[in-house]
């Protein structure tokens, strides 16, 4: 039986890597995801064979506790996914992510508290006082603590970060002088750490993870909303980790591999998102956007030139090329699929159009890809920035709609600003800029844009959706 | 059972396993990656359940029906998530082809 099990975890490990290597590729991503999916059902029906489960002396009643828990988080998970609309999926990402950050945790909380059991025991028979690394050994009990600090930080970190992306917790709210306060925290935690290494005491392990989960709440609550993304990605690897050091602790290889793979690629993931953001890690975490508001950016000057919808719409439709820069306001206003209709629209009239997608557009690397292919665009009509950057000067107009930061030519001319050495797209450079924008004012960062105030580009003030059903009527009155 | 000097092998070959997967990644599939990634460490959901396995007393008992609890549920939402995400990823040829 345990060679059966065994097989099966050496299986799943291999399925999973080769699950996330199809995962990298558009054509075989949906294949992927399919074969990990089988893969997780197999560990975990053989997992109801294990010894461990099997010769428990609570065996009946642990394996009913097992199915219960599985139906309800699962099926809670189930009907949440099922549910989220896709402009929502970075909250829900966080949230399922600190689910599994919490169960390393759980786990670690088990192991240490029959630790502390067994070691109650041991000095009972001995009269001599035994500590948690005896009992678990050296190697187990430093991992099992590791994932166990890991494993609580990212869940309640996790949480904290769906808190905000879902509007439930509105501003950063910074304590005074919160860097030290953290860093007091952490000392904290790490010393009571250490201090279960050497005892085995019950209030420690407490305090521990009370410690742990206060620092992941302090470390998210202060960083800016437009850098969640990066702690989302941070905060996945960290589970992975966790989950891999808890593997260890169990000699599961399943877990180690699979957690182990995910904490490095998570962190290689989190190093390209902050890198396309022109933010570093520790960055992100030290200052949050907005609040080194005192470098004053100079506003641009000029007017902003209006432009009617009808007008817009001609322009488009005797252009040669269109290249469209959504941003989250076009997920936001709903207007993805009048975008597409109106490209079609478009296309018909042989306008050659194409998508400019920015790295950082909409809450998360790739997020606006997402929401462009549920709208029904093809990702071969999408381009990445670096490849569609030179083409803006033989583009007839730019449309951008909801976005801002990303065209924002102060990020390439005015070191002073807080965009500055961000990469963003050269919208500027084609013949016209139509720019579709609910208000004047600023954008997420809250950066001043000149781009708005050029003198080839014109604004089409309104909502999204209404702009987008403007620009298809006005394109249709023309055939 | 897998310990000392193997376990820190798997742990460095696995970690370069990661690394590789990841680096040559178009940005528009990162999003569903991260998604991808988050689902994979869903494994934890087998290690909840044999920790909820060797749990004895009422607390234990309890930490650990929480630790099946979250893992399923970092399991199943991470494979519903992704799975909605890839499928809408076609290319114009296929959609073309098809219709």
């Amino acid at each position: 039986m345990e060679s059966i099990i065994q097989a099966s975890y050496f299986i799943v490990a291999a399925i999973f890597i080769i699950g996330l290597k199809q995962m990298s590729s558009p054509v075989t991503a949906r294949r992927g995801i399919l074969w990990a999916g089988a893969a997780m059902v197999l560990a975990t029906l053989v997992t109801f064979l294990a010894p461990e489960i099997i010769d428990s002396e609570t065996t009946g009643t642990n394996i009913i506790l097992i199915s219960i828990a599985i139906a309800i988080g699962g099926g809670y998970a189930w009907r949440s996914g099922q549910r989220v609309a896709m402009t929502d999926m970075p909250q829900m990402i966080a949230m399922y992510n600190g689910m599994g950050g919490g169960a390393a945790a759980a786990i670690a909380a088990v192991e240490l508290l029959k630790a502390t059991r067994e070691a109650s025991h041991v000095s009972e028979i001995t009269s001599s006082s035994s500590t948690i690394s005896e009992v678990l050994g050296a190697d187990v009990a430093i991992l099992g603590i590791l994932g166990a600090i890991i494993g609580t930080i990212s869940f309640s970190g996790s949480i904290i970060a769906w808190a905000k992306l879902d509007g439930r917790l509105s501003r950063s709210k910074l304590l005074p002088a919160q860097h030290w306060v953290n860093a007091l925290v952490a000392l904290a935690t790490v010393g009571c750490a250490i201090a279960i290494y050497f005892s085995s005491d019950l209030t420690t392990i407490v305090i521990f993870f009370s410690l742990a989960l206060i620092l992941g709440i302090f470390i998210t609550i202060p960083v800016g909303g437009a850098d969640m993304p990066v702690i989302i990605s941070l905060f996945n690897a960290l589970t992975g980790l966790a989950v891999g050091f808890e593997g260890y602790v169990l000699g599961n290889a399943a877990m180690i591999i699979a957690g182990i793979v995910v904490g490095s690629a998570g962190s290689l993931l989190t190093h390209l998102m902050a890198v396309a953001m022109n933010r570093s890690v520790s960055n992100v975490f030290f200052a949050g956007v907005g609040t080194n508001s005192s470098s004053s950016t100079e506003t641009a000057q000029g007017e902003m030139k209006e432009i009617q919808a009808q007008d817009a719409g001609i322009l488009m439709a005797f252009a040669s090329q269109v290249i469209i820069i959504p941003g989250y306001g076009m997920a936001v206003a709903q207007a993805q699929h009048k975008i597409w209709e109106l490209t079609q629209l478009l296309n018909d009239k042989s306008v050659s159009v194409k998508f400019a997608i920015h790295p950082v557009a909409g809450r998360m690397p790739g997020h606006m890809n997402v929401l462009l292919a549920e709208a029904g665009v093809p990702y071969d009509m999408i381009y990445d920035m670096e490849d569609v950057n030179a083409d803006f000067k033989n583009t007839t107009v730019a449309l951008v709609i909801g976005a801002n930061d990303v065209v924002n030519p102060s990020a390439k001319t005015d070191t002073s600003s807080p965009l500055y050495g961000m990469p963003i797209l050269d919208a500027i450079d084609s013949d016209n800029v139509i720019v579709v924008k609910r208000g004047r004012g600023a954008g997420f960062s809250g950066v001043e844009n000149p781009l708005f105030f050029s003198d080839n580009t014109k604004m089409l003030f309104g909502d999204g959706q209404k702009a987008a059903n403007d620009l298809i009527q006005a394109v249709k009155e023309l055939s | 059972m897998i310990e000392g000097l193997a376990a820190l092998y798997i742990f460095m070959l696995a970690g370069f396993t990661g690394y590789e997967i990841i680096s040559r990644v178009p940005v528009i599939l990162h999003t569903p990656l991260m998604s991808g990634s988050n689902f994979v460490h869903g494994i934890v959901l087998v290690g909840a359940m044999i920790a909820l396995g060797i749990a004895e007393t009422p607390t234990e008992q309890a930490i650990g029906f929480i630790a099946v609890l979250l893992g399923a549920g970092n399991a199943v939402g991470g494979y519903v998530v992704t799975e909605r995400m890839l499928e809408m990823f076609k290319s114009s040829n296929k959609e073309k082809s098809e219709g």
